[in-house]
C-alpha cells in the first residue's frame, strides 16, 4: 500500500508541476478571455471572441485569447476578463464590437484599462473595486462556481494547476469507508432537490449485495428555467468528474454514466474533452495514477422529457426502456441501473465533493446552516435586476439573495412574489422574505429548494395566472402513467384556466385545494407529488386574488387578459398626439369630436401596444379590471 | 419458500409469506382492496392506477398496497378518511377519462369499475369533476374482439399477458400524459399489427375497452 501511495502522489506531482507551468506562462503576456459558455454566446460572446483573435493577429499583438465558462453575471454578458502584466485583471461586462475595439486599441496597445466600462476587478487593487466591494459581493460565497469564468473549461492542466484531482488523490490513499465517514461527516445533501444526505446514500449503496455497481451523474436539468449544472460542466467539468470518480471509488464502482440532456450540445462537447484528456493523463480508466482501482465513464445524451430526470426513469431510459418512473423501493441505492446498485447524485452535489475532501468535513460545516451546510446555487430569473446564476450560502434570507444579489425588482415595481425551486416550486409572498435559505425551511413554507430556479414575481404578476402557468408546464410534461398526476393535474389546469378566463365558480377553490392535496399524496413520483405546489401556495398566500377572480371577474394584477379592458382617460390624453392610434394593429383606436381617442371595446385585442405607445408624459391608456363602461369623468375623481 | 408471518388487516390476524404484497394477501383473505393494475405474477408492479391505498401503523402515509411487502406484525387498514378520500378522488378521475354509459356496454354487472364503487360507495358518475372525455377510434378490425381506447382506464392488465403469458408483444402503451393510450406499435388497427388475435387480453381487461363482438352484439339487441 506504502508503494502505490507515493507512486500515486508522485504521479500527481508531476502532472502538477507541468501544469502550473502552462497556466503560468499563459499570464506573462496579456490574456484576454471570453466567457463561452451558453448563456454567453446567446449575447454573441463567440463572435467577440472571434473579434479579439482577428484584431490581435490584424495588430501583430502579442495576446493570448482564451475561451472560459460563465462567472453567473448572465445580465452582463458577454464577459471579457483582461490580465495585463502590471496591472490589475478586470472585467468588462456587455462587451460589444465597440467596446472590444475600445479595449484593443486603448488598452491592449496603449496601457489605459478603461476604467470606463469595467466592471470589478478579480483580485483587490489600488484601482478598482472587487466584486467583492459591492454589496452582492458580501452574501456571494463560491465553492463549486469558484473556477468558473475564470480557467479554460476544455484544457485540464487549468483544473490540475488549481489542485484539480487533488482530493481524487487523497481519496486513492483512503480506505472507501472512511471516504464515506467523510462525507456523511460533512452533512452533504443532493443538490438534486430533495436534499438526501449524499454520504448516507454512497453508504446505502456500497453495503448493498450486487456487482457491478454503477455511478450516475444525473445532468438532466430539465427545468426550463434553471441552468446552473449546465453552467458547471461548460465551465469547469472536471471538478464533476472528480467527484463522479471518488463516489465510485468510494462506492466500489467501476462504471459510470453522465446523464445530460441532448440539448446541451456545449455541455456535452466539453464533457466529452474532459473525459478524453483524464483519459490521458491517467485520471480516468483503467488503473487511475498507478493504482489498483479502475473506472470509466460514458456520457449519455438524454431524451429531454422533464420526468427522465427522475431516477428511476432515467435508468430506464439508459436501459433502452421509455424514460417513465417506477415505484421506489426499491432505491436505485440497492437495485438500480440493470438491477444492481447504482449511486445517482447530481451535478452539483458531485462538483462539491472534491471540495469536501480536500478541505474536509468540518470546513464545509462551517459554511451555511446545522441541517444544510455549505452554498446553494441559484438562478435568479423573472422580475430581478441581475439575473443569472449566484451562489450562496444557505440560511441566506431570500431578501437578501433578491434585494441584494439580485439587486432588487426592475423598473422601480413593487415585490408581489417569489417562486422557488422550479417550476413545482412553491410561491412565496412578502412576509417569507426572511426566510433563511435552506431545505427544511423552503420545505415547511410550501416551496422547496428543486432546481434552484427562483422567479420573483412583482405587482404586475397574477398569482392565479402564475399557478397556472406552471402547472401547464408539469401537466404537459406529465409521464401519464399513474391517475393522479395524468389526470389531476389536467382537471386543475382546466380549474385554473377557467378562473383566469373569469368563469370560475365559487367552489372551485376549494376543489381545486382538495384536488391539489391528492395529486401531492397520490402520485406515483416526484413530478406528480409537487407539480401541485404553486396551486398549493398561490391559494395559501394569494386566496385573495382566487376571490377577486372568481367572485367579481377582476383581475387584481391586471394580467387575465379577459378580465382587463384598456381605456383612455380622457383628461389625461393629448388630443394633438395619435400615437396609439398608429401602434393598434386592429385599427380600434378613433378619434373623438372632440380630438380625444378612444377605443372601440369590441375591436380590441388587448395586445397592450396602446398602453406600452401612449408617451410618458401622459399616460393616458390604462387597464380596468373588470371590464366596465365608464362614466367620463369618473377616472379624474379617483386620481 | 420464504418464512411464514402474522399481520392484522382490519382487526383480523392473517397469516402470509413474508415479502407477499400485501394486495394479494388482503384479496387472499377475502378482504377487498380496490385495484386494476397490478398483476400477480408480474416481477415489478406498475402501481399506476393509484386505488389500491391502504394505511400502515408506523408509516406517516397511506401507501398503496401492491408495492407494499408484508413483513411480520405489520398492522394494516384498509379503510380511513384519508384512504378512502384517496380512492374517492382516483376512481373519479378514472371516471372523467372513461367513457360513461353502462347500459350500453357489454362490461355491464361485470365491470371492476362496478366493482370498485359498489364495494366503496363510490358513484358511477361525477360529481366534482369534469367531463375529460375521449372522443379516439374505435377499432374493430380483428375478427373476434373490439378495442375502445375511450373506456380504457390505463391498467396495462393487456399488455402485460400479450407480452408475458402470450409471447406476441403486440401492444403496449404510447404516447406521454393525457394522451397516454394502449395501442398498437405505430398505432396501426390490431388486424395490421403482429396481433395474433389470441384474445387473451379481452380476457383479462377488467372495463369495457376490449370485449368480444359477440358480447357487443348481444348488448345491442338488449338495449
Ligand atoms: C420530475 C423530476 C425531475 C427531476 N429532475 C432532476 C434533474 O434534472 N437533475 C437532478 O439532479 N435531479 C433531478 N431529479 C431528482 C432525482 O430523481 C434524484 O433525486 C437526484 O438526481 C439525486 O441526486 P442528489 O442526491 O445528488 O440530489 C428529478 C426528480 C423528479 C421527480
Ligand atoms: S407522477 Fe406523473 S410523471 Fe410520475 S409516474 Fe405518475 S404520471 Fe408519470
Ligand atoms: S384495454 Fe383494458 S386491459 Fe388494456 S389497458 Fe385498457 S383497460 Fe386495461
Ligand atoms: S393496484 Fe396498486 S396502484 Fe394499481
Amino acid at each position: 500500500m506504502s508503494v502505490t501511495r507515493s507512486e500515486v502522489a508522485k504521479a500527481y506531482e508531476k502532472l502538477q508541476t507541468q501544469a502550473k507551468k502552462k497556466v503560468e506562462s499563459l499570464k506573462e503576456k496579456p490574456l484576454v478571455t471570453v466567457g463561452t459558455a451558453t448563456c454567453g454566446r446567446a449575447s454573441g460572446a463567440l463572435e467577440i471572441f472571434n473579434l479579439f483573435q482577428e484584431e490581435i493577429k490584424k495588430n501583430g499583438l502579442d495576446v493570448n485569447v482564451m475561451e472560459v465558462g460563465c462567472m453567473g453575471h448572465c445580465y452582463a454578458e458577454p464577459l471579457v476578463t483582461i490580465y495585463k502584466p502590471g496591472f490589475p485583471s478586470l472585467c468588462y461586462g456587455s462587451v460589444d464590437e465597440g467596446k472590444a475595439q475600445r479595449l484593443i486599441n486603448d488598452y491592449l496597445i496603449n496601457d489605459d484599462p478603461c476604467f470606463e466600462f469595467a466592471m470589478a476587478a478579480l483580485e483587490p487593487n489600488d484601482f478598482f473595486p472587487t466584486f467583492a466591494d459591492y454589496p452582492r459581493g458580501v452574501y456571494e460565497y463560491k465553492i463549486v462556481m469558484e473556477l468558473c469564468g475564470l480557467i479554460n473549461p476544455e484544457d485540464i492542466d487549468h483544473y490540475i494547476a488549481h489542485d484539480g484531482y487533488a482530493a481524487l488523490v487523497k481519496v486513492l490513499n483512503m480506505d472507501p469507508d472512511d471516504v464515506i465517514e467523510e462525507i456523511k461527516n460533512s452533512k452533504l445533501r443532493g443538490r438534486g432537490g430533495a436534499g438526501f444526505p449524499t454520504g448516507i446514500k454512497w453508504e446505502l449503496c456500497r453495503k448493498a449485495p450486487g456487482s457491478p455497481k454503477y455511478v450516475i451523474c444525473n445532468a438532466d436539468e430539465g427545468d426550463p428555467g434553471a441552468f446552473m449544472d449546465r453552467a458547471l460542466l461548460e465551465s469547469n467539468p472536471h471538478q464533476m468528474l472528480e467527484g463522479l470518480i471518488i463516489a465510485a471509488y468510494a462506492v466500489g464502482a467501476s462504471q459510470g454514466y453522465i446523464y445530460v440532456r441532448a440539448e446541451y450540445p456545449l455541455a456535452v462537447t466539453r464533457l466529452q474533452t474532459a473525459l478524453d484528456q483524464a483519459r490521458s493523463k491517467g485520471l480516468l480508466g483503467d488503473s487511475i495514477l498507478g493504482s489498483d482501482f479502475s473506472f470509466d465513464v460514458k456520457i449519455f445524451q438524454g431524451s429531454g422529457a422533464f420526468v427522465c430526470g427522475e431516477e428511476t426513469a432515467l435508468i430506464a431510459s439508459i436501459e433502452g426502456k421509455p424514460g417513465i418512473p417506477s415505484h421506489r423501493p426499491p432505491y436505485p441505492a440497492t437495485q438500480g441501473l440493470h438491477g444492481k446498485p447504482t449511486l445517482i447524485n447530481n451535478v452539483k452535489t458531485l462538483s462539491y465533493v472534491p471540495h469536501i475532501i480536500r478541505k474536509g468535513a468540518e470546513w464545509f460545516k462551517s459554511i451555511g446552516t446545522p441541517e444544510s451546510p455549505g452554498t446553494a446555487v441559484f438562478a435568479l430569473a423573472g422580475k430581478v435586476k441581475n439575473t443569472g446564476l449566484a451562489e450562496v450560502p444557505m440560511g441566506t434570507t431570500i431578501r437578501d439573495l433578491i434585494f441584494y444579489v439580485g439587486d432588487g425588482i426592475r423598473d422601480e415595481k413593487k415585490f408581489k412574489a417569489v417562486q422557488i425551486g422550479g417550476p413545482s416550486g412553491g410561491c412565496l409572498p412578502e412576509s417569507a422574505l426572511d426566510l433563511p435559505i435552506d431545505f427544511d425551511s423552503l420545505q415547511e413554507a410550501g416551496a422547496m429548494m428543486g432546481s434552484g430556479g427562483l422567479v420573483v414575481l412583482d405587482e404586475d404578476d397574477c398569482m392565479v395566472e402564475i399557478a397556472r402557468f406552471f402547472l401547464d408546464f408539469t401537466q404537459k410534461e406529465s409521464c401519464g402513467k399513474c391517475t393522479f398526476c395524468r389526470l389531476g393535474t389536467k382537471q386543475m389546469l382546466e380549474i385554473l384556466t377557467d378562473i383566469t378566463k373569469g368563469k370560475g365558480n365559487p367552489e372551485d377553490i376549494d376543489l381545486l385545494w382538495e384536488l391539489a392535496e391528492d395529486v401531492k399524496a397520490g402520485s406515483l413520483c416526484g413530478l406528480g407529488k409537487t407539480a401541485p405546489n404553486p396551486v398549493l401556495t398561490t391559494i395559501r398566500y394569494f386566496r385573495d386574488e382566487y376571490e377577486a377572480h372568481v367572485n367579481e371577474g377582476r383581475c387584481p394584477a391586471l394580467m387575465c387578459k379577459d378580465l382587463i379592458m384598456y381605456y383612455i382617460i380622457p383628461e389625461k390624453c393629448s388630443k394633438l398626439c395619435d400615437v396609439c392610434i398608429g401602434s393598434c394593429p386592429t385599427e380600434a383606436i378613433y378619434t373623438r369630436p372632440d380630438m380625444l381617442k378612444a377605443i372601440d371595446q369590441e375591436k380590441c385585442v388587448k395586445c397592450n401596444s396602446c398602453l406600452v405607445a401612449c408617451p410618458p408624459q401622459y399616460k393616458a391608456v390604462i387597464k380596468i379590471s373588470p371590464p366596465r363602461p365608464v362614466e367620463e369623468g369618473e377616472m379624474k375623481q379617483d386620481e | 419458500m420464504s418464512k411464514e408471518v402474522k399481520i392484522i388487516i382490519d382487526g383480523k390476524e392473517i397469516k402470509a409469506r413474508e415479502g407477499e404484497k400485501l394486495l394479494w394477501v388482503a384479496l387472499d383473505n377475502g378482504i377487498y382492496i380496490p385495484h386494476l393494475c397490478a398483476k400477480r405474477d408480474a416481477e415489478k408492479p406498475d402501481a399506476s392506477c393509484r386505488l389500491c391505498f391502504v394505511e400502515v401503523e408506523g408509516m406517516p402515509n397511506p401507501v398503496t398496497s401492491c408495492t407494499l411487502p408484508v413483513k411480520d406484525g405489520m398492522v394494516v387498514r384498509t379503510r380511513t378518511p384519508r384512504v378512502d378520500r384517496l380512492v374517492s378522488t382516483a376512481f373519479e378521475l378514472l371516471l372523467s377519462n372513461h367513457r360513461l354509459g353502462c347500459g350500453k356496454c357489454p362490461k355491464n354487472r361485470s365491470c371492476e369499475l362496478q366493482t370498485i364503487a359498489k364495494e366503496r360507495g363510490l358513484k358511477l358518475k361525477l360529481t366534482r369533476l369534469r367531463p375529460l372525455e375521449r372522443d379516439l377510434p374505435v377499432d374493430d378490425s380483428p375478427q373476434g374482439f373490439i378495442y375502445d381506447p375511450s373506456r380504457c382506464v390505463l391498467c396495462g392488465q393487456c399488455v402485460w399477458v400479450c407480452h408475458n403469458k402470450v409471447g406476441v408483444g403486440a401492444i403496449g402503451f404510447v404516447r406521454r400524459g393525457i394522451e397516454r393510450k394502449m395501442a398498437t406499435f405505430g398505432e396501426v388497427p390490431l388486424a395490421e399489427s403482429r396481433c395474433t388475435q389470441c384474445g387473451e387480453c379481452v380476457e383479462v381487461c377488467p372495463v369495457g375497452a376490449l370485449t368480444k363482438k359477440e358480447e357487443d352484439e348481444k348488448q345491442a339487441e338488449s338495449a
